[in-house]
């Protein structure tokens, strides 16, 4: 490994390690997505996100018309462990325009 | 070894443990392993309408592979810190 704060990417961690202090997205199994300001994270993408928001994603079908109702529940919580193994994604930092 | 460092210095904090099943489960932190698995104390489930048949549990392990989230509690997060052990992490700590 190179010097200590390498900018390169080498693998595809050195994404996520240079994501440190940003706001990243996280997509989520069960349809939850995050979006929040990574603290740490390990080789499993156990991570610890800051001032996060939690979208949770549900499709109802509708009893008479069949139609597919697309609901989305929003929560805030400060300070957020997430266990890697629910991970699918992750997404580099949101940058402001 | 980043997180299982973490949660052992948060031992005796209150902390919320969300699981794979929806279940969120408060209470303080009183062990934790390489795992992760957790051991919880004066427990008591959040939405306890939905699920009351947990009432009476008091104390709980949880196998580390069930937990979705755990909620931290703010003052237990030194940001610095973090950064730090995760930089460490990443070149093969």
């Amino acid at each position: 490994m190179s010097g200590e704060e390498d900018a390169t990417v080498r693998e595809p961690l050195d994404l996520i390690r240079l994501s440190l202090d940003e706001r990243i997205y996280v997509k989520l199994r069960s349809d939850r997505e995050l979006r929040g300001k990574l603290h740490a994270f390990d080789q499993h993408l156990n991570m610890i996100l800051g001032d996060v928001e939690e979208v949770i994603t549900t499709v109802e079908i509708d009893d008479e018309t069949y139609e597919e109702i697309v609901r989305t529940t929003k929560r805030n919580i400060q300070f957020l462990f997430v266990r890697g193994d629910g991970v699918i994604l992750v997404s580099p930092p949101l940058r402001a325009p | 070894m980043l997180f299982f460092s973490y949660f052992k210095d948060l031992v005796g904090q209150e902390v919320t443990v969300e699981l794979k099943n929806d279940l969120a489960i408060r209470g303080t932190l009183h062990s934790v392993d390489q795992y992760l698995n957790i051991k919880l104390e004066n427990t008591r489930v959040v939405d306890q309408d939905k699920y009351p048949h947990m009432l009476s549990v008091r104390n709980c392990f949880i196998r580390g592979s069930v937990v979705r989230y755990v909620q931290l509690p703010p003052d237990g997060v030194d940001v610095d810190l973090l950064h730090d052990a995760a930089r460490r992490e990443a070149r093969g700590g």
